[in-house]
């Protein structure tokens, strides 16, 4: 069945129905990642948004249930070049096909990913979408792009419950904004236990539970749509737990402490940006997902500087909070899909909460 | 971490000589090494013995040595030249070996010269055995586990420790006898038992069984400061027990997930940080395809062929990067040359497949194994690049120029189906297409999989191209049909013999429906940013980003992949010839499909098309581009064969016409203007059967040559005495249908002359002139050949100009001509006639230090040779002697018969020069490899016409303390005249016979001249063969052998002076 990709700004893209023919309006981003399909799609940061694959053939290793990032895809739309018709891997348990069609993922095959992506680096991150509808009439279809936003979605994808995942360390409190597994799992390999807080939480309730150190984790949309959240973490700042925060948490602490973020023309999506570690001048290549940044012009040095710069455009990457015990990163330590190499920050974290015991 | 302001000379090392295995990957990196260099203002000293390199241009190095890669000359070279810096990483295991021995000798630190790029502890840790498997160890990365045995209870010890199956590779025994895979005790003892009694030394390796699991590469950069990155992963459709060399390859990884991917390149990154490697470094890992173990196979800690082929499929200049890295800078202060704006510190992303596939030899080596195995056997590469992995593999095997253009292109209709599945197990150079015909006649994919262990994966999409050939054949060709057949990079051709149409009514129907090919951009990020650098390859479908400028543009059509008869040499021509029109002020497009060469390089010309080399891959670019010219002289027969194409294009061909390209071809033409020329040349006729070629034999006299036309390196050419041989050549010749007549020629047993020509249509400008050493009958390629020529008569030479003269004259030739002439009885003959430019051009061209390339090319644009201030005809002899000599890659074809003929055979070749020959001669046999002196003994065995005349060369042997063994007749031969010869029982006969001697490591050198025919069963071939495998040098024309005799007396190693090709004028 044919499939349309229509763009905010006229463009079209007629291509093969994939997975559910349902007719979405979302944002679209693009990911450069050759491997690592599955995470992106269960990645929760992504709520709200179209993902475009770079890479041309996906589904290649099929599905792994064990590499899923959340317990769902989040992405409210799928584009890629190819599907492969036939995947192989001894850890595959479906095809990628199967596995849109069973959680309604609608998505468009067959089109030139890469026109689309260098509309997308061109012009900016825009609206579009996703129809099977051959009858389409842009006159109608293009107000509603533009009027699209993706509002509130951390409420969408944070979890309905506290959950304590046992451990034998220190006691980790996870924001869950949207959280992927990793960072959990990243704690837990190292003996922590991880008590996992819908997003809602009141600082107050973690700060009662005593936990040792406060982990903000990534999640979806504008930073700025958290208003509510931002006055929590703030509360979170003030108080002596060691902090580490990912993406969506970085720029959070970042807001709770008066700096600024900004939407990027089209964000940073991929498993290959060079990131600096400006203490030590070392450069890591990070995973990442984000579509805004914090500003780092106004930020004042008495309260954060930076720690982290992206090699390739400057961006802020990272801050270290002065006197406080707290740092943050824009990129994904926790990596899935991506490099590894800043794992190490895990352990930073743990050192900031005494060691593991 | 900007530059260390302490290096400002640098000793770049070479690779020497291409041989399998190591080929022009290492010019290219060489190469961009030292542009890389130089842009820092760094003066480079280049050491590299091969002539026919690009990296041995005075363009590119300061100071440039084409000298034997030795220790002494090293030594001798660093005394001269006194540079602060020697950079090894570059110049492959060649290079490496004489860095390690230099440091180890304490020379260099005695020299105050420091090792940059790498350190000799590095090396170490990477390269020696024992201690990789300690550095493994202590990072816990995990390497098969093997153990050397010496009796068959520790064998079966080992091996419960490890769990069967286990490999057995007794030592030291000829191609692994004696060996195996042991899936349990009883095949175990059986095995070990036997390959106990044969190894020589009594030892047997018993190693972990890894066979059939993924072979993954990845390539990794690392700087000074610990920043490391990875540029590509690379994943092997062959399993491992194919070399990687040998293998199909697909970038990036097709079959592994994020977990696997990343899993590796941790792994990876540990390996190089363990190693302290500042540079590039290649990676090999064998990955269990049923879990997540793997092992690491092989660390190389330098540039490699897999780094070129990474650089090429990514974009990413790995050679470039590591030059500057050797030189202090770290990866984020390295701009990323494609982009413009990021930084060598990031890693390219992929929005497309690359395929790479072996050029192997079999077509020259017909007598050889074709199976694969752990050692290399392909001399060269084609890559391709779509924006999927049917695509690129369908333009991957028509740009291997094997006669294949699908995966139909071998028959297997006299096969059962059990025969096939048979079959299927085998590893050989066609099991792609055998693995085509298993799902055409409905094997299972699960089943061919079992046999094959290649990934189910790439069946499926073999499969999914096997169908689209059913569907051609059955369906009617509606418009969405054929837009997927193209899709998948069916040639219109293929489409056109499956469906019953015509080429033209094809391409017709591509037209009208709108289904051309578009190109897009190699850019390192995936369309992240934009890109910098034209680097395009086609795809069906999509939008299309390449544009034509308005310049004045000329098409450079390069050679593909290297092949034995059409090496480097023509890379170096194309990159050279693409310089030249810039210079002229011209947009320069390159078209070509081999990843190891310099013309791949984003940087050579203004745009980059890597695509197959077919007319209609050809015409997609041209009809973008609109060319107004192209150049097919400089890109070898490949380039040759697309003249008539691209005048069906309506491409301007500048240079020599077409027409008299195909005079210089075709028999009957070439007669005329020869006659009319009034020059001579052997008498010969055209045939096509091979009665008709026993006429013409007869009616010549044998011996005659027998070829057929159209061919390069002398490809199936043959000398015949008898009817008999005359049946079996014609035979060989017709296993592939020939479109041209077969030539039959009285063969002359003269002195063999080459000359290289310029012609701008009024005069000519020779070089200078090559003599062989081996007299006529000895491919070319194949011969030692001498510049200037020593023995041959002043009037010879005149004659020669004149008849250069005439010839270009009568051809018409505009650019470049290549001649080869013969002497005989004081008269000379032309034998061969090509109005392109050869194999000798970039060795003419340094010794004479005359830019023959670029003269040709402005020739080609109207310039005069005159007004470029030459005096035209015979250039004046250089003061010095340059001496060429063939190196060959023998040892690595089993099988392959050593014996030198009118078919070429050498992969490669080095250069000696020196102000004498008899130095001259000895630094050329040096570069070769060949380094006599150990034992002092050789054999002699030669065929009854050559027994007079070795009588002097053993003579001179003995003289040097050489002990003589020879088999019956020619032992009594020299026995009667005064050399002591031990006679020596033949091979059949009882030991002690030759093989034993052989075998036993005892001898230096044989000389066997074989008798006529391709006899294989016949002793020469199997004391050859064996000589070869176990390391002896074999000289099969005492035209070598009394050079090498004379170069052992006249030369002592200590004393070579060292000539700067920079300086010939």
């Amino acid at each position: 069945m044919k499939a349309f990709l229509i763009l905010e700004d006229g463009h079209v893209f007629t291509g093969t129905s994939i997975g559910s023919k349902r007719e979405v309006i979302s944002e679209i981003v693009f990911n450069t990642s050759m491997t690592g399909y599955l995470e992106v799609l269960t990645d929760p940061s992504y709520a709200g948004q179209a993902v475009c694959m770079t890479y041309p053939l996906i589904g290649n290793y099929g599905i792994c249930y064990d590499d899923c990032e959340s317990l769902r895809p989040w992405p409210d739309g799928y584009i890629v070049r190819e599907l492969s018709r036939k995947p192989s891997n001894f850890r595959s348990k479906d095809t990628i096909q199967n596995f849109l069609k069973r959680f309604d993922i609608p998505g468009i095959a067959g089109i030139d990913t890469r026109a689309l992506t260098k509309i997308l680096r061109e012009k900016g991150t825009m609206n579009g979408m996703i129809t099977t509808d051959e009858q389409y009439s842009l006159e109608k279809i293009i107000p509603r792009l533009k009027e699209y936003t993706t509002g509130k979605v951390v409420e969408r994808v944070t979890c309905s419950e506290k959950t304590v995942r046992k451990g034998t360390g220190p006691r980790v409190a996870l924001m869950d904004f949207g959280a992927k597994e990793n960072i959990a799992r990243s704690l837990i390999k190292r003996g922590c236990q991880v008590t996992v807080y819908p997003a809602w939480t009141s600082a107050q309730e973690i700060l009662d539970d005593q936990p040792d150190g406060i982990m903000l984790s990534n999640g979806p949309g504008d930073p700025k749509e958290c208003a509510s959240i931002i006055k929590e973490v703030r509360k979170l700042y003030e108080s002596q737990v060691p902090i580490f925060a990912i993406c969506l948490g970085h720029q959070l602490m970042a807001l709770a402490v008066g700096a600024d973020t900004h939407k990027m023309k089209y964000g940073h999506r991929g498993g290959n940006h060079p990131v600096k570690d400006l203490q030590t001048g070392r450069v890591y290549i990070s995973s990442q997902n984000h579509g805004y940044v914090v500003d780092t012009d106004r930020l004042d040095p008495a309260v954060a500087v930076p720690a982290f710069v992206n090699v390739n455009d400057g961006t802020n990457e990272g801050l270290s909070y002065t006197g406080k015990n707290i740092f943050t990163v824009q990129f994904h330590p926790e990596a899935c899909p991506g490099p590894q190499d800043s794992a190490y920050l895990f352990d930073r974290f743990m050192d900031m909460m005494g060691g593991a015991r | 971490m900007p530059r260390n302001p302490e290096i400002k000379k640098v000793l770049v090392l070479g690779s020497g000589p291409i041989i399998i295995g190591q080929a022009a990957e290492f010019d290219y990196a060489g190469t961009q090494a030292c542009r890389s260099l130089k842009e820092e203002g760094i003066e480079v000293v280049l050491l590299n013995s091969n002539p026919a390199t690009i990296m041995t241009d005075k363009d590119i190095a300061d100071r440039v040595y084409i000298e034997p890669l030795t220790v002494e000359v090293v030594e001798q070279l660093i005394e001269k030249e006194k540079p602060d810096s020697v950079l090894p990483t570059l110049g492959g295991q060649a290079g490496l070996n004489l860095a390690m021995a230099l440091e180890e000798s304490g020379f260099l630190r005695e020299k105050n010269v420091r090792l940059i790029g790498t350190t000799a502890q590095t090396i170490k840790k990477a390269e020696d055995r024992q201690e990789f498997k300690n550095t493994m160890e202590k990072i816990h990365e995990p390497i098969a586990a093997s153990q050397v045995v010496e009796s068959v209870e520790d064998g079966i010890a080992f091996t419960n420790t490890i769990g069967y199956p286990v490999v057995l590779r007794p030592a030291y025994t000829l191609g692994g006898s004696g060996g195996g895979i042991a899936h349990d005790e009883e095949e175990l003892v059986e095995i070990l038992q036997n390959g106990l009694r044969l190894s020589r030394v009594g030892q047997v390796l018993v190693e972990r069984c890894i066979a059939g699991w993924k072979e993954i590469e990845y390539e990794v950069m690392r700087d000074s400061h610990g920043n490391c990155i990875t540029v590509c992963n690379m994943e092997n459709i062959d399993p491992v027990g194919v070399h990687t060399g040998d293998s199909i390859v697909v970038a990036p990884s097709q079959t592994l997930g994020d977990k696997e991917y990343q899993m590796l390149r941790t792994s990876a990154l540990n390996i190089i940080s363990e190693l302290n490697i500042t540079g590039g470094c290649n990676v090999q890992y064998a990955l269990n395809p049923d879990s997540f173990e793997y092992c690491v196979i092989e660390v190389n800690p330098r540039v490699s062929r897999s780094s070129a082929l990474a650089s090429k499929a990514t974009g990413y200049p790995i050679a470039k990067v590591a030059a500057k890295i050797a030189l202090g800078y770290t990866l984020d202060e390295i701009k990323n040359a494609i982009t413009g704006k990021t930084y060598a510190s990031f890693e390219p992303m992929l929005d497309y497949c690359v395929v790479k596939m072996p050029r192997l030899p079999f077509d020259k080596f017909i007598s050889a194994k074709r199976t694969l195995t752990t050692q290399m056997k392909a001399t060269g590469e084609v890559m391709s690049i779509c924006n999927n992995f049917e695509g690129a593999l369908m333009k991957a095997i028509r740009s291997l120029e094997q006669h294949v253009d699908s995966l139909m292109s071998y028959d297997f209709s006299g096969r059962t189906r059990e025969e096939l599945l048979e079959e299927l197990k085998k590893v050989d150079d066609i099991r792609l297409w055998r693995i085509a015909e298993a799902i055409r006649r409905g094997i299972s994919q699960e089943q061919i999989h079992e046999l094959t262990r290649i990934d189910l994966w790439f069946i499926d999409k073999i499969a999914i191209l096997v169908e689209m050939e059913e569907r051609l054949r059955r369906e009617e060709l509606a418009p969405e049909l054929l837009r997927e057949a193209k899709r998948l990079e069916f040639p219109d051709q293929v489409i056109a013999r499956l469906t019953g149409k015509t080429e033209e009514e094809i391409k017709a129907m591509r037209r009208e429906n709108g289904i051309t090919a578009s190109f897009k951009m190699v850019d390192t990020c995936a369309a992240e940013f934009a890109a910098a650098t034209p680097y395009y390859y086609s795809v069906h479908g999509g939008e299309n980003e390449a544009a034509a400028t308005d310049r004045k543009k000329v098409l450079v059509l390069g050679s593909g992949p290297i092949r034995i008869g059409q090496g480097i040499e023509f890379d170096f021509c194309s990159v050279h010839c693409t310089w030249a029109f810039e210079k002229e002020g011209y947009e320069t497009i390159i078209v070509n499909n081999n990843p190891e060469t310099v013309s791949t390089d984003f940087d050579i010309a203004d745009k980059l098309y890597f695509e197959p080399l077919t007319p209609e891959d050809v015409e997609n670019i041209v009809e973008i581009e609109k060319p107004d010219g192209a150049v097919v002289q400089f890109g070898g027969q490949t380039a040759i064969k697309l003249t008539e194409a691209l005048i069906k294009m309506g491409v301007k061909i500048l240079g020599t016409s077409a027409e008299n390209v195909d005079a210089a071809e075709d028999r009957e033409l070439f007669d005329e203007i020869l006659e009319k020329c009034q020059i001579p040349r052997p008498k010969g006729h055209t045939v096509f059967t091979a009665e008709e070629a026993k006429k013409a034999a007869n009616d010549l006299g044998y011996p005659v040559l027998v070829r057929p036309s159209y061919v390069l390196g002398g490809q199936g050419m043959q000398i015949a005495i008898s009817d008999q041989d005359v049946d079996e050549f014609i035979g060989i010749i017709n296993r592939i249908a020939q479109e041209h007549p077969i030539l039959v020629d009285k063969y002359l047993q003269g002195k063999e002359i080459e000359v290289d020509a310029v012609c701008d249509g009024e005069d000519i400008l020779i070089p200078g002139i090559m003599e062989h050493i081996e007299r006529a009958g000895i491919h070319s390629g194949d011969s030692i050949s001498v510049y200037p020529a020593q023995t041959i008569s002043q009037e010879a030479k005149k004659t020669i100009e004149e008849y250069t003269r005439r010839l270009a004259m009568a051809l018409h030739v505009v650019g470049m001509i290549n001649i080869q002439f013969i002497v005989c009885g004081g008269e000379v003959y032309v034998i061969e006639v090509n109005p392109r430019s050869s194999r000798t051009v970039p060795y003419i061209s340094k010794v004479t230090g005359i830019p023959i390339v670029p003269l040709a090319t402005k020739v080609i644009l109207g310039h005069k040779i005159r007004e470029m201030g030459y005096t035209p005809g015979l250039q004046p002899e250089a003061a010095h002697i340059a001496v060429k000599m063939p190196v060959f890659s023998f040892e690595k074809i089993r099988g392959a018969d050593v014996n030198l003929g009118p078919e070429m055979k050498s992969t490669g070749e080095c250069l000696g020069i020196a102000a004498t020959f008899n130095e001259a001669l000895y630094k050329a046999f040096l570069g070769a490899g060949i380094n006599l002196p150990r034992h002092k003994n050789m054999i002699i065995t030669v065929k009854d016409e050559d027994k007079q005349e070795v009588i002097d060369i053993a003579r001179r042997f003995q003289k040097l303390g050489y002990r003589i063994y020879a088999t019956r007749s020619t032992a009594r031969v020299l026995n009667e005249n005064g050399v002591e010869a031990i006679r020596t029982n033949k091979i059949e006969q009882p030991s002690p016979n030759l093989m034993d001697l052989i075998l036993g490591h005892k001898i230096d050198l044989v000389i066997d001249t074989p008798s006529q025919g391709v006899d294989k069963a016949r002793d020469g071939f199997i004391i050859r063969r064996n000589a070869i495998e176990t390391g002896v040098n074999v000289l099969t024309s005492l035209d070598t052998a009394a050079a090498l005799v004379t170069s052992l007396e006249n030369t002592d190693v200590k004393k070579l002076t060292l000539i700067d090709i920079a300086t010939i004028e």
